[in-house]
């Protein structure tokens, strides 16, 4: 029972950032329809600006945290402007190749600036880890998961009650509409790829003080596609239920079968999971079922 | 006074000729009905005054202003506003939800400020709630439906609150694109008379595209005829439906 409650308790926490991270993909998608392949990237530079703030210019915490925010708003409007605007009314494949090729830039860019050496933030928060009862969380998850909740939390209020929110939410239902209600549709891709990019900077931010940074740590990107695709694409809703399901899996799953057959089976499961769901609902958890009207 | 004036439009696509050399003027305060057979290019127009097609040649002047280039965002904050063919509502949101994004193009507080600063945006909203009720939901009798998502309504009803949106915006001209097609009669003659009273109460410029001819002859001041995008009449109701021309395209010639 211990162990159970452990490995659950340990599947939030970790869910939670996920969660955040989902969102980095959900913004983008819901307003754009673009799947941004970059997401993993946008993190992973996210943590770097964090570092560079941080240890080479020496700033505190919050200064560099805010900073690291507004980057992350430039880097989503920088490629949002220069590259994607100009991708409009192009075939799907070809914007998601783009979007890939974005990721293997911007990792490439990160080894010149900062070289592929492993680095790691000072320490941020207390160190002695949480303990409730017999549950330990370790204080750098913990304090991850607080925060991620919080930018969910804000995220999930601008959509639903901001203008801009709303802007965004007719933008994604029918640009034709949004442009005739007299919504500067442009601008609010902008503004998606600008709020998706935090999303993805804070949760590489929250994952790079984790596990430590470098180059490849928008990999862990492709663990949080099946969150994504397990909420259904556009769902801010999903994407926080679908980062809670796969982190609870993953940890649950790796905790008991791990031991048994020798590892490797926290990666897998959330795998597992997506392709059982998917086979019952095509769209999602919680996606937007598209009805064709004939 | 002409509120609305399209000079010289020619629209292509590739080698397609949509649109050649069509002026007409519209004034404020009437029904302006577009008429023609299916690929005449009606909603063709309304696109190029909506800002969505850029026409390769021609002025589109709106309220003395030209917008000829301007997009489709601004023409709508300069008080152009639309109904689809086929609606165009936003479907996860609620009736209101919907309404009310009609009249945000007339707030104050940019984007930016309503992101930042809650207090202002807030009392405008209320304002705006508030006014929106009176103005709108009342005036298209959808009081009892406004909590519902848009989703769940009628074909009718989504037709409705499409209007609805449309006006929220306060527009000097609202463009419909076949405000009945698809309707039962009941529904229909609802929709005419709502279209009616937008001009009769509250003194609103509509243009009208349709293919329900009884309405079209009932409620136009004056009605424009296209076929193969070329225009080939205009006139009051009663002129139209004598004219040789729209006789022939709607009928095809007598062989003798």
């Amino acid at each position: 029972m211990d162990i159970l409650g452990q490995l659950l308790v340990s599947g939030i926490a970790v869910g939670g950032v996920y969660a955040l991270i989902a969102l980095g993909f959900v913004i983008i998608y819901k307003a754009t329809s673009i799947i941004n392949f970059a997401t993993g990237e946008f993190m992973m530079i996210g943590a770097y600006l964090l570092y560079t703030f941080m240890v080479m210019t020496g700033l505190p915490a919050i200064p560099a945290f805010l900073l690291v925010m507004a980057g992350a708003a430039l880097l989503g409007m920088l490629v949002e402007r220069a590259i994607l605007r100009h991708m409009l009314g192009q075939p799907t494949i070809s914007i998601v190749m783009v979007t890939i090729g974005l990721s293997s830039i911007l990792m490439g860019l990160a080894e010149l600036i900062w070289s592929t050496g492993f680095k790691n933030f000072p320490p941020l928060f207390p160190r002695a880890p949480i303990i409730v009862g017999d549950i330990i969380i370790r204080s750098n998850l913990f304090w991850g998961f607080v925060i991620a909740m919080a930018a969910v939390i804000v995220f999930a209020l601008i959509f639903k009650y901001a203008k801009v929110g709303v802007a965004m939410r007719a933008t994604a239902d029918d640009q034709m509409a949004a442009f005739s209600m007299g919504i500067n549709v442009r601008n609010i891709f902008t503004l998606a790829w600008s709020l998706g990019a935090i999303a993805a900077a804070l949760g590489g931010v929250i994952i790079g003080n984790i596990g430590g940074i470098q180059p490849t740590l928008g990999h862990i990107g492709l663990t949080i596609f099946p969150v994504v695709i397990l909420g259904g694409l556009d769902s801010i809703g999903g994407a926080v239920i679908g980062g809670f399901i796969v982190g609870i899996v993953e940890n649950v799953a790796g905790g008991y079968l791990d031991p048994i057959v020798g590892g490797g089976v926290k990666a897998i499961a959330p795998f597992v999971v997506l392709v059982l769901i998917l086979l019952f609902r095509p769209y999602g958890l919680f996606g937007k079922e598209d009805i064709e009207r004939l | 006074m002409n509120i609305l004036s399209v000079e010289n439009l020619s629209l292509s696509f590739g080698g397609l000729a949509a649109l050649t050399d069509i002026t007409f003027q519209v004034r404020a305060g009437e029904i302006f009905s577009i008429i023609g057979p299916n690929g005449a290019g009606k909603t063709s127009i309304l696109n190029c005054i909506g800002g969505f097609y850029k026409p390769q040649q021609g002025r589109i002047t709106l309220d003395g202003k030209d917008v000829t280039k301007t997009s489709p965002d601004r023409r709508a904050a300069m008080g152009l506003a639309r109904t689809f063919q086929n609606i165009a509502l936003f479907r996860g949101m609620t009736v209101l939800d919907n309404i009310k994004l009609g009249a945000h193009a007339r707030l104050k507080t940019s984007l930016l400020q309503a992101l930042l600063y809650w207090g202002p945006a807030h009392a405008e909203e209320m304002a705006l709630r508030e006014d929106v009720e009176k103005d709108v939901i009342d005036f298209l009798e959808i009081e009892p439906i406004r909590k519902l998502p848009v989703g769940a309504l009628a074909y009718g009803l989504q037709k409705r609150v499409e209007l609805a949106r449309a006006l929220a915006m306060r527009p000097k001209v609202l463009l419909m694109d076949e405000p009945v097609a698809g309707m039962n009669a009941e529904e229909t003659e609802d929709m005419a008379r709502f279209v009616l009273d937008i001009k009769e109460e509250r003194g609103g410029t509509i243009v009208l595209i349709e293919h329900d001819m009884d309405v079209i002859m009932d409620i136009s001041d004056r009605v424009m005829v296209l076929n193969f995008g070329h225009k080939i009449a205009e006139g009051t109701p009663e002129e139209i439906q004598h004219h040789p021309e729209v006789i022939k395209a709607y009928l095809g010639e007598k062989k003798n």
